[in-house]
């Protein structure tokens, strides 16, 4: 009990939105999983891409092997659509983590807050970026032209990749709202948790998925880049694949090694070991392709697709793990605490259900003058006593002023009519008025 | 509210920026999605129809600039209402968002289709070289046109129920929401309004793809375009009529104040003057291309766009002015305090049951900070203290630049719902008024901004488990 009571005293225990979730909580948490891997899916997609264009493009500068940069055309109209599918395929998870997580993804979101806005700018320049990138690259072929279109890749990837920090900061932050009160700002933001390794992840897994994509997309028929066949495209594709895959190895030990120990679970070690055995089975087989003769190329692609997703399925899982074992003490907390606050207001306002019905007392009534108007002297506007002098024996007057209060003043502003408080109580406001104001 | 919050002292608690993004999302979407997309479709069929390769080739160029900018600012701030919204309003949106997530459910499915769609309409174009080609990419520009309809009409109706929400607050159904009373006269009036500055963009963009007065291709565009801009500008007046008489009386009560500000509540006159020569202007442009397309130059357009552009802002300043003091009509305030919350609150004080303030209780030591909690807690959604619509400024225009009279100020706490119908009621107790009253008096003399979790983190009570 101690402990508990000690852990709480250093993590914020906020109250829930007393309103039901439209779906139960464990469907929608299945549905966060699937719609963001979705969205990642696309997210690596334009991220990896971008970076092998920038790299495919650089290397076509040199003569003779302007091959390269046909090819950096040729992926770079992917990126454009996939990054479209990305932002809005973005919407469905953020539905979901708003209502799983409502108390820490928000809050998450404020402490980052600066960073988080910044999102939006920077989103809108990077695409648009990359559109200018596209379309300009014919007429940007050749001298200094060349220079600038190959700076605005540049710029557009780098944009991709620092945005994703933003996204991490905030998926890292909610669960750890015990270390929310050393945050400060963005940057601090960066320094809970393990965000280096997981980007260091996920920066791998652009550009393995990505890879893994072009090994498909150009091997269609109808998409040839001059200069390669598409056996060689497949062949590259499915290099840089396996090293960005072989280098998960490393990456995805250091990232389960700092990772806080709040959320270590053995279930989160039972679903990420076989998906990680499952990583290598697929690295195996890029490997084997890669090496392999060129008649091997065509075949069992559409199985390093399933056995890829079915990685991704697991990491998304283990991923899921972890947050609800970082998160149970304080789900439960906040359960707790939120049902004892709603109880609590529920109980008050049913014994005080009664009480609020009688009518106000006059006086009651008339403090809403008072912040304007004072005995004797001038606040807002006239003092009480010349208004008892110009409406004596005239409740009516004041009634008829204070519905719809015209301007007679210049130097005084214009009262704020009182309608809404009805004929019957403005009419006992002005009797009281007009019975204690200073004579 | 409990969560930390994101704020901004010099601009109005931030909830500008809100504004801000969803302003520049609208006059985005409507013109050029919504109102653009349809049009270029037709502008497509009577291409295909009549043979006028030069009408298709100008219909695909405009789309080419519709597609760019709709894929990139048009989508990022539509994504961005959620963003600034989670940090400036959280409870709103989460609260929302859980009345409402097959609304927004159904609108994301829509909303892909509509990104898919505009990706494959505008990518395809030139690749629809046969007439069957043709036909059928003609299908795809009208799907798309009323896929991006139908994004806006499941949107209007979360942004109507918010206004008024019918008969949600007794049965708590997703159904009542959508047939709330605001609904349709919103829904119409927007259409309208896409439509009739869709047509106006069209054109405005074809005196840049095209060369000469007597152009053939500029002549087409202007005689049709100004005929829709006049059916819709008699439409968007009818509707607009519609849906003033819709508003409930007790918000009609706070729209001469929405429209213009506390301020210039007496400018309402003046307000429908100049609404008056926003529909005038249109009017005489409109004319202009039915009788005489030669003579409207292209920088006449500009004055309907800018008018266009400001009756827009206006409008939607006017609807999110007009709902206050709510977030959510009779349930949620826009301070994030719930109704039913009120009287419990003023009864045992809002720091008692806060998650991020320094004190729970106030003390005579620690008044002046924990008036700064319960500032942040009730006021902060829509004041600053010294910045945009800073509430020293406000307190100075009623007290004056003399010494301000503690005692009236908090009599004004208390009654500042009954003086100010678009406040809400202050939801603390009598200790917590005297701390904010403190608070503010200090503030009006150090002047020291405040500042958000964002840049001096958060702090939780010290007896948060005792």
């Amino acid at each position: 009990m101690n402990l508990l009571l000690t852990t709480l005293a250093e993590m914020p225990v906020p109250r829930d939105l007393p309103l039901p979730l439209p779906l139960p909580a464990t469907l929608l948490k299945v549905l966060l999983v699937l719609f963001f891997l979705v969205h990642i899916l696309f997210v690596n997609l334009t991220v990896g891409a971008s970076l092998l264009v920038t790299i495919f493009e650089f290397m076509g500068r040199k003569p003779g092997r302007e091959r390269y940069d046909d090819l950096a055309l040729a992926f770079a109209k992917t990126v454009t659509v996939n990054k479209s599918l990305a932002v809005v395929m973005g919407i469905g998870p953020l539905l979901c983590i708003n209502l799983v997580y409502t108390l820490q993804w928000y809050g998450a979101n404020a402490l980052t807050g600066h960073a988080w806005l910044l999102i939006i700018p920077l989103v809108t320049t990077a695409f648009l970026l990359t559109y200018l990138h596209k379309y300009q690259w014919e007429s940007w072929r050749h001298g200094r032209r060349k220079i600038l279109h190959l700076a605005t890749g540049a710029a557009a990837t780098l944009l991709f990749l620092c945005i994703p920090f933003i996204f991490l900061a905030n998926a890292n932050l909610m669960l750890f709202p015990g270390e929310w009160e050393k945050v400060i700002g963005f940057f601090s933001a960066l320094q809970v948790g393990n965000v280096l390794p997981r980007y260091l992840h996920f920066l791998l897994a652009s550009v393995a998925l990505s890879s893994l994509f072009g090994a498909w997309w150009f091997w269609r028929e109808d998409a040839p880049v001059p200069g390669f066949t598409r056996e060689q495209l497949r062949r590259t594709f499915y290099g840089v694949a396996a090293a960005a895959t072989a280098c998960q190895f490393l990456a995805g030990p250091l990232l389960l090694l700092t990772l806080p120990g709040i959320g270590i679970t053995g279930r989160l070690y039972a679903i990420i070991i076989p998906s990680a055995a499952l990583g290598l089975l697929t690295l195996l087989l890029l490997l084997k392709k890669w090496h392999g003769p060129d008649s091997e190329l065509g075949r069992e692609h559409g199985l390093i697709w399933i056995l890829f997703s079915v990685v991704v399925l697991g990491m998304g899982s283990g991923r899921h793990a972890y947050r609800e074992a970082a998160l149970a003490t304080q789900t439960a907390a906040i359960a707790e605490r939120s049902a004892a606050y709603e109880k609590a207001l529920a109980d008050f306002n049913e014994s005080h259900h009664e009480q609020a019905i009688p009518t106000e007392s006059p006086e009651q009534l008339f403090a809403t003058c008072g912040a304007c108007h004072a005995p004797d002297h001038r606040l807002v506007g006239p003092p009480l006593q010349e208004i008892a002098r110009i409406y004596a024996n005239n409740p009516a007057g004041i009634v008829a002023w204070a519905k719809a209060p015209g301007k007679k003043r210049p130097d005084y502003p214009q009262m704020p009519p009182f309608a809404h408080l009805g004929d019957d109580k403005l009419r006992l406001i002005a009797d009281y008025l007009l019975a204690t104001a200073p004579k | 509210m409990d969560f930390p919050s994101y704020y901004l002292d010099h601009l109005a608690g931030g909830r500008l920026i809100i504004g801000i993004i969803a302003c520049i999302h609208v006059l985005i979407n409507h013109p050029l999605a919504v109102g653009a997309y349809p049009l270029l479709t037709y502008m497509e069929w009577w291409a295909h129809r009549h043979g006028r390769k030069d009408l298709d080739e100008l219909a695909r160029k405009i789309t080419f600039v519709v597609f760019i900018v709709t894929t990139t600012a048009g989508a990022m701030t539509g994504v961005g209402i959620w963003l600034s919204t989670s940090v400036f309003a959280p409870f709103g949106i989460g609260s929302l968002l859980r009345v409402f997530f097959f609304g927004w459910f159904a609108e994301w499915l829509v909303f892909i289709s509509e990104v898919v769609l505009i990706m494959a309409w505008f990518l395809t174009w030139k690749k629809a070289d046969t007439p069957e080609k043709k036909r059928k990419h003609i299908r795809l520009g009208i799907i798309l046109s009323v896929m991006s309809w139908l994004t806006m009409a499941l949107i209007v109706a979360v942004l109507g129920f918010m206004m008024s929400p019918g008969d949600w607050n007794q049965t708590r159904a997703f159904v009542d929401a959508m047939t709330a009373p605001l609904y349709l006269p919103q829904l119409a009036f927007r259409t309208a309004f896409a439509l009739m500055t869709g047509a106006l963009f069209v054109w405005f963009a074809t005196f840049f793809f095209t060369k000469g007065k007597d152009n053939p291709t500029r002549t087409w565009v202007v005689a049709r375009l100004s005929h829709v801009t006049m059916t819709s500008l008699i439409f968007l007046l009818m509707f607009g009529i519609w849906y003033w008489l819709r508003i409930p009386q007790e918000m009609k009560a706070n729209s001469a104040v929405a429209l213009l500000s506390q301020d210039f509540a007496q400018w309402h006159s003046k307000f429908l003057t100049l609404l008056g020569w926003t529909a005038g202007v249109f009017c005489v442009i409109a004319l202009g291309g039915m009788t005489a397309p030669r003579l409207i130059p292209r920088w006449a357009l500009l004055i309907p766009t800018f008018l266009g552009i400001w009756l827009l802002s206006h409008f939607e300043r006017a609807r999110e002015f007009m709902r206050k003091p709510w977030v959510i009509g009779n349930y949620l305030y826009s301070n994030g305090i719930r109704k039913d919350e009120v009287a419990f609150l003023q009864h045992e004080g809002i720091l008692k049951y806060a998650t991020y303030v320094k004190y729970r209780t106030v003390t005579s030591d620690n008044k002046i900070e924990a008036g700064r909690d319960v500032f942040m807690l009730a006021c902060s959604r829509c004041h600053s203290t010294t910045g945009l619509n800073g509430v020293v400024e406000k307190f100075t225009r009623m007290y004056g630049p003399d010494e301000w009279n503690a005692a009236a100020m908090k009599g004004f706490l208390g009654s500042m719902h009954q003086t100010s119908t678009f406040m809400p009621p202050f939801p603390g107790n009598d200790a917590e008024k005297d701390a904010l009253v403190a608070f503010l008096l200090e503030t009006r003399t150090t002047r020291t901004p405040v500042s958000g979790a964002q840049s001096e983190g958060i702090s939780l009570p010290e007896t948060l488990t005792r």
